[in-house]
């Protein structure tokens, strides 16, 4: 009798190159780049080199047809996030996995992709279910290094004679995947079975058609069906059309021509990046930190995950005498029972988009520049959980603060060189997440996920002001989109769309403002709404002076009086809380609710017609001392309301006369009043090592919210090396420390632990 | 001599903040200059009052100087001198915390900024000019954070292949 897996081994020839299988190729790649310090061992770039023409023909072609299938793709799809905030991309990889080129769009998927082609390498696949010429796969498993469940991957292969000469892989943020909240990224999970339909590298679809049981599985698995199917037929078009632009090339050029080029176009990808960092930085460390609040206490969630945390993380960036780049989270937060988790590939292709908009910003982004860097990501974090059953459909709430000292650290290497023009104090929170599902205004079930996030405030720059309300970190082509698609789409009817001032943080360059939506509930037949965001923290520091981006906060009203004030034609609340300080919605509408707080993190709530929900993107963080902002351009921002008259004053320190609702900056007592702030900064400060003793004895005191308490035993728990930095700055004994179990907090999942033996 | 993208009236320009935005777009599309940290490590030298050379600029107000005795030192544009190049200088400046409402409601609305329980902000002026020099959003008891130390002897030695600057001889 035959073993199942005797039944199942392979009787087919190996699919690699010369006889080898995809593992044995994907071994040798690892093993060649690692003794060498070459990409697949390439020493010398002689396709390059010897023809160099033809080189960057293949590489335009390629780069080219990549981003044209991208465009042409997009537009089969309904989806708004997709067809109007272009978030799918489309990306080439070798064999092994390794990405060649990609298109444009959310390009973090460059690695995603390639760690679920690596997971099907590593898992055998080639010989169960096989790997065919015209096969499709799937995956949106968060576990196999995914960002979120709702970005969906379809993978095809690419044949030659018998041969894998590449792969495929297109994405698109799926507007919802079936988890226990609606909407794309959903506050509700706190487990991955929370987290909704996720499919595991699975095949899908043979000799290019999708099969009949993944058709109807996979749409009765989610909310908006219509937008999964045209989703997936958006991503298996760009596939195939990528698919037959390789095969032409091959045919053009040749197949060792082509097999050549890829090894090469990586090894030069590596080189570009590495002489990139030498020309634009400085070697040394740069250390940075963030954090975002998890205000979970008392949401609708079960016990263990009702309760409020921090999720911090410290980032060291050392640039070697080579220009080798290496980024260490070591310090980072343990994972939790939240959606906010994340995966390794995740927070390091993230940053691959980062630094495609700063250090490298050219096409030639690929898996070279992987090989050209080194991360710490420790075990246990919430970017590396250590249990299988960890959530993630919000993993953006954590990563883009993660991401945004990063920028600050690179830009003390620009401001060491001379580079000014490259500076950014840092990247928005991307948030308020405004989502929402049920039966809507056509009938149908479905869900939302507001882009409008795809266009918060730019950092400020040394040379000039943050743009407001224009870019997201993780799609630098995101766009607000138009009032009038939302409408049609959404339940929600828009009653405002307005900067808010003083989002963006002050500085001499300030960041870009971020800006406000006011939605009105409009002909759902059944609806819940939740939003998540940053709220009790801002997610930023601000760079050389300049103050951080503004926190968020939230602000609805159920149960309104507003289908009576429509009808009595009397004020309504309308366009943006300008000045939460002074609220005016309240003034305009009676309500049985208002929230108004800084639970900007929500699960669902019904949300019936005339009920009122505020959308809050967020601001940009500020470059240098607000004093030395030229006073012309404070009497500019003040009279294009980007920042409040107090605030003008307080914090910019000019001096303004009135007339007929315009503003004009008095120079002379300006200067007077600066003169006169930075007295007062002197009288109100006190030397930094006077006040680390007064510091020092609230530590010793545990004088801190429980919140702040557990982000320091978690940290501490991960950690000995952020404990002894610790302790060292603050000159604290070994008698002094905090556990996680001492703050009566829930005990699952806290696995990893340095003070206990079983770690 | 290498040929120069940038003179030293366009990189004084561009510190100064004034360059348009064209320039300032063109600047950052075209390849980078090579030559630009030469430039305007001398721009920087002669914006400012005081003769020690300059190492390397560190911040907006910021630059770590070589001394007579051979240290090297971080020093402000105003002329206060903080500390030896490799300690952190925000342990040598003045700080104030902003730990309640009251205090955050003095540069945001209420609700725009950190809530006190789960952050503070922290600003670091110069004690002499009172100069905004960094300002961070951390929680309470966060260590005070050493932005940058930058290695300059490998910087001009093996990356630049640059002398170092020396002081120069009084007389
Ligand atoms: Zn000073």
């Amino acid at each position: 009798m035959k073993t199942v897996d005797e039944v199942q081994k392979k009787t087919k020839a190996p699919i690699g190159w010369d006889g080898k299988t995809l593992k044995e190729m994907r071994a040798e790649i690892d093993r060649v780049s690692k003794e060498t310090g070459y990409y697949a061992g390439i020493k010398d770039l002689t396709f390059k080199e010897e023809d160099p023409i033809r080189f960057e023909k293949i590489f335009s072609k390629l780069r080219g047809g990549v981003v044209h299938a991208r465009e042409t793709a997009k537009r089969v799809a309904a989806s708004p996030i997709v067809e109007q905030e272009g978030e799918l991309c489309f990306s080439l990889y070798t064999p092994e996995a390794d990405s060649i080129v990609t298109s444009t769009g959310i390009i973090i998927h460059v690695g995603t992709m390639g760690a679920a082609i690596k997971f099907m390498i590593e898992n055998d696949y080639e010989d169960n279910p096989g790997i065919n010429d015209g096969d499709i796969f799937c995956n949106n498993d968060n576990h196999v290094g995914n960002v979120h469940t709702c970005d969906v991957h379809t993978l095809v292969p690419i044949f030659w004679e018998g041969e894998v000469v590449g792969w495929v892989g297109g994405v698109t943020h799926v507007i919802d995947t079936g988890a226990a909240g609606p909407g794309s990224m959903p506050m509700g999970p706190v487990q991955r079975y929370d987290d909704g339909y996720q499919v595991t590298c699975r095949k899908i679809g043979e000799n290019d058609e999708l099969s009949k049981d993944w058709l109807l599985e996979s749409t009765r698995s989610v909310r908006g069906a219509k937008y999964w199917t045209l989703d997936e037929k958006t991503r298996v078009a760009g596939c195939h059309m990528i698919r037959d632009l390789v095969l032409d090339v091959i045919r053009e050029e040749g197949v060792d021509n082509y097999k050549r080029f890829i090894r090469e176009i990586i090894e030069d990808g590596r080189r570009g990046f590495v002489n990139q960092v030498k020309m634009m930085t400085i070697p040394g460390k740069y250390r940075g930190v963030s954090f975002i609040d998890v205000p979970f206490e008392g949401l609708d969630l079960p016990k263990f995950a009702q309760q409020n945390s921090i999720i911090h993380t410290p980032s060291e960036i050392t640039i070697h005498k080579d220009a080798h780049l290496e980024i260490d989270f070591e310090g980072s937060s343990r994972w939790g029972w939240h959606p906010f988790n994340a995966t390794p590939v995740s927070i390091t292709s993230g940053i691959w988009v980062m630094l495609s908009q700063t250090l490298v910003p050219n096409d030639r982004i690929n898996d070279g520049a992987y090989y050209a860097s080194t991360f710490g990501i420790p075990l246990g974090s919430w970017f590396n959980p250590d249990d299988i059953r960890s959530a993630h459909s919000n993993t953006w709430h954590g990563l883009v603060a993660g991401w945004t000292p990063l920028w600050r650290g690179l830009s003390r290497g620009y401001w060491g060189r001379g580079f000014l023009e490259e500076i950014n104090a840092g990247n928005a929170h991307t948030s308020n997440w405004l989502q929402g599902g049920g039966y809507d205004h056509h009938g149908e079930l479905s869900a939302l996920n507001s882009f409008e996030s795809a266009a918060c405030g730019v950092g400020a720059s040394a040379v000039k002001d943050g743009i407001s309300h224009s870019a997201a970190l993780w799609n630098p082509e995101g766009d607000m989109g138009d009032m009038e698609i939302w409408e049609i789409l959404e339940p929600l009817l828009f009653m405002g769309r307005e900067i808010l001032p003083g989002s963006g943080g002050a500085g001499k360059f300030r960041g870009g403002n971020g800006w406000q939506s006011l939605r009105l509930g409009w002909g759902a037949k059944e609806w819940t709404m939740l939003v998540a965001g940053a709220g009790a923290m801002a997610t930023d520091c601000g760079l050389m002076g300049g103050y951080p981006g503004a926190a968020g906060y939230r602000f609805s009203a159920y149960n309104t009086d507003l289908k009576e004030r429509i009808e009595k034609r009397l004020p309504l609340p309308l366009g943006g809380d300008t000045d939460p300080d002074y609220p005016t919605y309240e003034k305009n509408m009676n309500a049985e609710v208002v929230n108004r707080d800084r639970q900007a993190v929500t699960t669902q709530e019904e949300f019936d017609d005339y009920d009122l929900i505020l959308n809050y993107l967020r601001g940009g963080p500020g470059f240098g001392d607000p004093l030395d902002r030229d006073p012309k351009l404070v009497e500019e921002d003040l009279n294009d309301r980007y920042i409040l008259h107090r605030y003008a004053e307080k914090v910019y320190g000019c001096v303004f006369t009135e007339k007929d609702g315009e503003y004009k900056v008095d120079l002379e007592a300006t200067k007077e009043k600066r003169k006169q702030i930075r007295k007062e900064r002197l009288e109100r400060s006190m030397p930094t090592k006077e006040w680390m003793k007064k510091e020092k004895q609230k530590i010793l005191n545990k004088d801190a919210s429980k919140q702040v308490q557990l982000m320091y035993a978690e940290s501490f728990a991960l950690s000995e090396k952020f404990t002894d930095e610790f302790k060292e700055f603050w000159n604290i004994g070994d008698d002094w420390m905090i556990y996680e179990e001492d703050l009566n907090v829930t005990k699952l999942g806290r696995h990893i632990n340095r003070f206990k033996n079983n770690a | 001599m290498s040929e120069q993208k940038y003179d030293h009236k366009v990189i004084n320009e561009l510190v100064e903040g004034t360059l348009e935005w064209y320039q300032i777009k063109n600047m950052m599309s075209s390849h980078k200059d090579p030559e630009r940290f030469k430039v305007y490590r001398e721009v920087m030298q002669e914006r400012v009052s005081w003769d020690d050379p300059i190492l390397l600029p560190l911040g907006l107000h910021l630059y770590i100087v070589l001394k007579e005795n051979g240290e090297r030192i971080v020093k402000c544009d105003c002329g206060h001198e903080f500390c030896d190049y490799k300690e952190n200088w925000k342990l040598y400046a003045n700080i104030f915390v902003r730990d309640t409402e009251e205090k955050m409601n003095e540069v945001y609305p209420v609700l725009m900024a950190p809530d006190p329980e789960w952050q503070v902000i922290r600003e670091y002026y110069c004690p002499s000019c009172a100069a905004q020099l960094e300002v961070e959003a951390v929680t309470p008891w966060y260590p005070v954070i050493h932005d940058f130390e930058p290695d300059i002897d490998t910087f001009y030695k093996d990356w630049m292949n640059l002398p170092l600057p020396e002081v120069k001889s009084k007389g």
